[in-house]
């Protein structure tokens, strides 16, 4: 192994579920589902990486992939160095992860208990161990919640209590998947200011999966999107709008109601009385265009509307997979 | 103990650790991570998880003193009326297949024992097909601790003891009613073949519980060799089918928990055809039931799927 190679290295990772289902009364039918379709990439110490793709589109698969729950079926996977399903609990050490989904502590027992039991489980040397757990109660706000038994913990202080339960052991990789999901507006912001002081203090590397874009743009530079198991985009959150048929749009406001206007260069989408929208490819310049509209028609007001990243992102989820591929080249 | 992971890296294998870019704190270099010795083998690892985990479910068991002291008494009930059953059945008849109440004892008491440890001990792994169905077994799967002791300590009951008392005070009554001319090799016998015993049914446990892997509704198979072994067990053999007999001797080694070792015991010869020297085999199948156990297990978790949610 090369000392180049990334901390954690995706090389055509696969994993296909064979589901049985019921083809009349006693036959089964066996069908293949690829979840992970062959993914690759790299990602480096210190980076924080947003995960993001539709429902279904193998998120979760690769995560518990990388966590080491999940064999590969195929392809090749190193996460510092280490084969994650081959040497599960040598890595569960160097590594952190909370599923918003699913809580990692024991249900029965107080959050105090199940974070003791970690304290043990992982070795933490004790003086480490108080000094994390303070902090992590502090600007967790989990004070309180030491004595609750975990299965009468509200979804969001469910949440916080695992989110610290996984940082206890120093891990140099956190994975996260859906960690914002049900939380409130205040609680989502502490969280994501709470991982990123971690990014940024302590250089922890976070991979994270979400449906709420806004964990995205608040914390992570770069993202992948995946979809139907294959990666459909590698790089900076900006360069989205640069993907696929992304488009801008001109908010035209004319002095009256008049017939839709028709310039080269741009399509008419619709109009509300004196109000038209004009949508334009988002790499094209909006001067032309708005010279050639103002020559032709009388104005008062118009003004220039970026593509939103949701709908951007929400176009590539929606088209057919070829359409998408084809768009990416 | 036998969900192996690979306890020495091989050589090229080893990550390179650099040091992380900002990493100002030199508090979490690799002093903090003495657990990745290789001193600490999978076995070693293993006890050391499962009496953590034990122990912190005893201790929230016993913050409700009188509510473990009432299952535990009621567990022991529930054994007990299993001896009542033949101590009544001894009242009309003068033996059994043979045996005599004092012989009959005997068989129940090193069976029960033997059982009970490993039920004690394992008997949480029933559980584990939910676990398995709704997927929580990935939060066992994050942890850096062997699976199966984390799920065989799993909730550990300890109300479970009241079996392993129950068939040991009927196996040291038993002792004193016997009229057995005791050697030195019997008397090693008999505890080795209780301590065998458990092992090989505990192996057995274990099987069956990887075998919920791929089938979550398999408990009920494992239950029938378990619970209903250690039921065959507690009687003579001379009152079963020839097959039956065989069955457990050639198939799923039951036969040699106690039947063997505790028939050499008795003075009697070994059932259905079987070799008199069968009756110091027990270790051997012990150990060969773990092996099959451990390959088992492996298997499971690497076919684990978990869930789609
Ligand atoms: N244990 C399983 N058995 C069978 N199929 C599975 C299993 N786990 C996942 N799948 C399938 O694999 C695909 C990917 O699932 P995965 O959970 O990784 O999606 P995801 O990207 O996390 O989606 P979501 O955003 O809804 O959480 C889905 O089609 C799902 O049905
Ligand atoms: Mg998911």
């Amino acid at each position: 192994m090369s000392s180049t190679e990334p901390f954690i290295h995706l090389d055509g990772l696969e994993k296909t579920f064979t589901v049985r289902r019921r083809a009349g009364l006693i036959r089964r039918e066996k069908r293949e589902v690829r979840a992970v379709d062959g993914i690759s990439f790299g990602v480096e110490r210190g980076e924080m990486v947003g995960y993001i793709g539709p429902n279904g589109a193998g998120k979760s698969t690769t995560i518990k992939m990388l966590t080491g729950i999940l064999t590969p079926s195929g392809g090749r996977l190193r996460v510092a160095g280490i084969d994650p399903s081959r040497e599960r609990t040598r890595l569960a050490r160097r590594i952190g992860v909370v599923f918003g989904q699913r809580t990692t502590l024991w249900w029965d027992l107080p959050l105090k208990d199940s974070y003791r039991l970690m304290h043990r489980m992982y070795r933490i040397p004790d003086a480490r161990y108080r000094e994390n757990l303070d902090r992590y109660v502090n600007l967790l706000d989990l004070g309180d919640l030491l004595d609750v038994p975990v299965r009468q913990l509200s979804l969001g202080q469910r949440m916080r209590g695992d989110i610290a339960a996984a940082l206890l052991h120093d891990p140099e990789v956190l994975y996260l998947d859906e960690p914002t999901i049900g939380l409130d507006v205040v609680s989502k912001a502490k969280v994501r200011e709470f991982l990123k002081d971690l990014n940024g203090e302590r250089g922890t590397t976070v991979l994270l999966t979400t449906h709420d874009l806004t964990d995205i743009e608040q914390l992570c530079s770069r993202v992948m999107v995946i979809d139907h198991g294959r990666l459909m985009y590698d790089g900076e959150l900006a360069g989205l709008h640069g993907v696929g048929e992304s488009e801008r749009l001109l908010v035209v406001d004319l002095e009256r109601e008049l017939p839709p206007i028709e310039v080269p260069g741009a399509r008419f989408v619709r109009a509300e009385g004196p109000r038209q929208w004009l949508a334009f490819p988002a790499a094209d310049s909006a001067a032309p265009l708005v010279a050639a509209v103002a020559a032709a028609h009388p104005l008062v007001d118009l003004s220039v509307r970026e593509p939103d990243i949701e709908a951007v992102i929400a176009k590539m989820y929606g088209g057919t997979r070829e359409e998408r591929r084809e768009s990416l080249r | 103990m036998a969900e192996t992971t690979t306890t020495t890296p091989v050589a090229g294998d080893d990550p390179p650790r650099p040091d992380g870019p900002s990493r100002t704190d030199d508090s979490r270099t690799d002093g903090s991570r003495t657990g990745d010795s290789p001193a600490y083998g999978v076995l070693g690892d293993s006890l050391r998880t499962y009496r953590m985990v034990a122990a912190m479910w005893i201790r929230s068991t016993m913050a409700y003193r009188v509510s473990f002291a009432l299952t535990l008494f009621n567990s022991f009930c529930v054994t007990f009326f299993d001896f009542v059953v033949i101590l009544l059945m001894f009242g009309q008849v003068k033996g059994l297949g043979g045996f005599s109440f004092a012989e009959v004892a005997f068989l129940y008491g090193t069976a029960g024992t033997a059982f009970g440890i490993a039920d004690l001990t394992m008997g949480s792994l029933q559980r584990m097909g939910r676990r398995v169905r709704d997927g929580s077994l990935d939060t066992f799967l994050m942890r850096p601790a062997p699976l199966l002791a984390q799920v065989a300590a799993d909730k550990f009951a300890l109300r479970r003891f009241g079996r392993v008392v129950q068939a040991l005070l009927v196996l040291v009554w038993s002792l004193f009613l016997l009229d057995v001319d005791w050697t030195p090799v019997k008397a090693v016998l008999l505890p080795v073949t209780v301590v065998c015993g458990a092992v090989i049914f505990g192996a057995v446990m274990v099987t069956g519980a990887s075998a919920l892997f791929w089938l979550q509704d398999a408990a009920e198979v494992t239950n029938a060799f378990t619970y209903g072994g250690n039921t065959l067990l507690q009687y003579p053999p001379t009152i079963f089918a020839q097959e039956l007999v065989r069955g457990v001797v050639y198939v799923v080694p039951l036969a040699f928990v106690s039947w063997l070792p505790a028939l050499y015991v008795l003075g009697r010869p070994a059932p259905a055809g079987v070799p008199d020297w069968a009756a110091f085999a027990s270790p051997l199948v012990a150990l060969v039931c773990c092996g099959v156990a451990g390959l088992a297990w492996r298997a499971g978790i690497r076919s684990y799927r978990s869930t789609g949610s």
